[in-house]
């Protein structure tokens, strides 16, 4: 395993389209109910235990399920996992949000390794972890860069939002690294459990939130 | 029509004289590599003019050229109701993309968006002769990256002040073709058209720089007509561009690459 590979994959940088999502931050904001740090820290627990967490498994059985099989991948277990994200992802903008964001990641994967073909769109988590059995990396590398991006590009999104001091959001993100820690572990520990018992997480407001924010006129993020 | 490489000949007397075509050549002419549309990526400061300069073209070059066009707005689909409202190009053929906040990095840093868009254009239309990429009106630093476009058209505008040419910026100085638009207004906002055309010609070298007023000129003649010459040189076989290796969505990404990478040498003329 690459350490260096590792930091490439969870990079904010890499040029997987997340720049353009808030993780339903925008939602949250707009509706009064994040306006400040703490606002955006109490968001940011709340994400990382529920979308965090579902896609740091997801992200971690997708790799694993990569290893585990021939190569290039089995497509029925990974379209299984596919089908498990849809199915704990009641809002249609953020499956879209996700398809979105896997196409885009596959995308900046098959110009640095070599990418089996798993579909056009599949969900980000699902893209994730294929992506990180291709970089070479396993089930826990692959939870942790899915754990840190989505609580980074929240941060990120929260600076641009809210004029928020960017060195004390990356403080924030410095008190959570050890969070984003704890559940790719959990995460990494269950990669080979069955789909249907991989943890199901959701926020409903984040779920209600992303189907309002679909429908604006005037938004700054894609979702 | 085979290309027979042996002399005609019989295996017998009551043979019919004959050839045969040589084993080792492919009958076949070889298909001519799928063209892609030549992609003009379209950029300028808010207000300079972008949306109107692309109406303008999609209407002097839409029924002779198949044409698409991708928007980015910074928070709205703005700029592709408007293309959409004004009915120059049937709604399928305009593509908004969503930027967060932030356009230069749609088409500059994280150009998947806009990959994306232009690829399921062209899958949804066939193929295309050309797609126009309008930026976010952004500032004077905003390019496009070169593995999303093939050449970018920059837009600035009189009333933005006869000093912008000399500010320069990347998108003054490197752009294939600088726009000074609404030339019209000049003399209205007292700007020297020749101080413009001055400094401009210093900050770009041989670089071609138009003026152009939409109000006088609704077809952007000379905008149009430099396109027609590119679309016009742009060799048949002209490989993809350098995004394709991005593009591919086969498996054989190292195929697609290598083709990418001798269709960036032929393109670059």
């Amino acid at each position: 395993m690459s350490l260096a590979t590792l930091l490439l994959l969870a990079d904010g940088r890499l040029p997987s389209g997340g720049h353009a999502h808030s993780g339903g931050l925008e939602a949250q904001v707009a509706a009064g109910r994040v306006r400040d740090l703490d606002g955006l820290a109490a968001f940011l627990r709340g994400k990382l235990a529920t979308a965090g967490l579902v896609t740091a498994t997801f992200a971690a059985a997708a790799c694993h399920r990569a290893h585990a099989g021939a190569s290039p991948p089995n497509m029925s277990e990974i379209s299984e996992l596919d089908d498990g994200l849809d199915a704990r992802t009641p809002s249609a903008a953020l499956r879209k949000a996700s398809r979105a964001q896997g196409r885009a990641l596959l995308r900046a994967g098959r110009a640095m390794w070599p990418v089996p073909e798993i579909g056009r769109e599949p969900h980000q988590p699902v893209a994730l972890g294929v992506l990180a059995t291709a970089a070479g990396l396993g089930p826990l590398e692959a939870a942790v860069a899915a754990a840190h991006g989505t609580v980074t590009g929240c941060a990120s999104a929260g600076v641009r939002l809210l004029g928020l001091d960017p060195y004390a959001v990356h403080g924030l993100l410095a008190r959570l690294a050890p969070d984003c820690d704890r559940v790719a572990a959990d995460a990494a520990a269950r990669s080979g459990d069955p789909v249907d018992d991989l943890p199901a997480a959701g926020a409903p407001l984040l779920d209600i939130g992303a189907e309002l924010h679909a429908t604006w006129e005037v938004r700054l993020f894609a979702s | 029509m085979h290309p027979e490489t042996s002399e005609p000949h019989t295996h017998g007397p009551d043979d019919v004289p004959h050839t045969h075509p040589d084993p080792g050549v492919d009958p076949h002419a070889p298909l001519p590599e799928a063209p892609r549309a030549l992609r003009i990526g379209i950029g300028g400061p808010v207000g300079s003019g972008k949306t109107a300069l692309v109406a303008a073209l999609c209407r002097a070059l839409g029924d002779e050229l198949r044409l698409a066009v991708v928007t980015n707005d910074i928070y709205t689909t703005e700029d592709a109701d408007f293309l959409k409202r004004n009915g120059v190009l049937p709604v399928e053929r305009i593509r908004a993309v969503e930027t967060g906040c932030c356009p230069h990095t749609a088409i500059r840093d994280d150009i998947s968006a806009n990959l994306d868009a232009v690829e399921d254009l062209e899958t949804e239309l066939g193929p295309l002769d050309l797609v126009l990429v309008e930026s976010g009106g952004d500032n004077l630093t905003a390019t496009f990256s070169k593995g999303l476009i093939d050449q970018q058209i920059f837009v600035v505008d009189v009333a933005g002040g006869d000093k912008v040419p000399r500010k320069g910026g990347p998108g003054v100085t490197t752009a294939d073709l600088l726009v000074i638009n609404k030339t019209d207004l000049a003399p209205l906002v007292n700007a020297d058209l020749s101080v413009m055309d001055r400094d401009a010609r210093a900050r770009r070298g041989e670089l071609p720089t138009v003026f152009l007023s939409l109000v006088e000129d609704r077809a952007a003649t000379p905008v149009a007509d430099w396109i027609r010459a590119l679309v016009a040189t742009r060799a048949p076989s002209a490989g993809p561009a350098p995004a394709a290796a991005h593009a591919s969505t086969t498996a054989h990404a190292s195929t697609t690459a290598h083709a990418s990478a001798t269709g960036r040498a032929s393109a670059a003329g």
